[in-house]
């Protein structure tokens, strides 16, 4: 399991449009390197990366290698009331790695 | 001025037309001709629409000191309603191994069109950030970012 990272308002209210920021241990490596030895480094990249609220897709992203490591993502969602908002990522190799955060609303 | 140049133009008359030229020729450049490759990835994103510019705006510091990661921020202007809102977000750029960088899918949900991340470059290069909207226009805004330590292709 990678490190994650999310950030969001503790206690947003209802309407309000929140910022939503979320990190991720990854080294994106972007297959177009070389090891010590010159041997060349498979691809290793997260290529999808969705939020959803109550199971409804808020906000997603195609990622390549021209993202940096530890991919960052933020956006804005306008909090829609109290529940459960998931965040998946995905990529090469089969990596697939969700993460929930109990939403409460002011 | 180009009536004193004459068959034999002086050092003097030489360098001041030199200048003149330079000064003429910079407003052309900065009109950014993309590469061949850039605006076929451009074209197959449009999908037929042609981008016009406005609307979206591409945050990045013009002069990058460590392509490794570049935060950029993307900004449409949108009211997000369900009528009027921005579906998709794309970066391009010229200089890295592929032209894609990254992809935002929004909605009404989102509320504001903003989205931000960090990314690679290689080098000094064009970045272009593209929006589609829910009428199907397309708007752009491309921009040249001076990198001067490139982010490590070779290892």
């Amino acid at each position: 399991m990678a490190r994650t990272l999310i950030h969001l308002p503790p206690e947003p209210k209802r309407g309000e449009v929140i910022d939503i920021q979320v990190t991720i241990a990854h080294p994106m490596e972007t297959g177009f390197r070389s090891n010590d030895q010159g041997v060349p480094m498979q691809r290793d990249i997260l290529t999808h990366f969705e939020c959803r609220f109550e199971g409804r897709t808020v906000f997603r992203a195609e990622l390549h290698p021209a993202i940096a490591a530890n991919p960052y993502i933020a956006f804005a969602w306008r909090v829609e009331g109290p529940g459960t908002l998931s965040f998946t990522w995905e990529g090469d190799k089969g990596f697939q790695q969700t993460e929930t955060v109990a939403l409460k609303v002011a | 001025m180009s009536a004193a140049l004459t068959a034999h133009p002086t050092r003097r008359q030489m360098l001041a037309a030199g200048g003149l030229l330079a000064l003429s020729v910079r407003p052309a450049a900065a009109q950014a001709v993309l590469e061949p490759e850039l605006r076929e990835a451009i074209a197959r994103w449009c999908q037929g629409a042609v981008p016009q510019t406005g609307r979206i705006t591409l945050d990045i510091a013009p002069l990058v000191e460590n392509g490794n990661a570049v935060p950029v921020t993307l900004r449409v202007a949108s009211p997000m309603t369900p009528t009027d809102h921005v579906r998709e977000i794309a970066v391009f750029n010229e200089r890295n191994p592929l032209r894609d960088v990254v992809r935002f899918h929004l909605g009404p949900a989102n509320g504001r069109a903003e989205a931000s991340t960090r990314i690679r470059l290689a080098t000094t290069q064009h970045l272009v950030a593209l929006a589609r909207m829910a009428d199907g226009s397309v708007w752009q805004h491309s921009l040249e970012v001076i990198v001067t330590l490139a982010a490590c292709i070779e290892g």
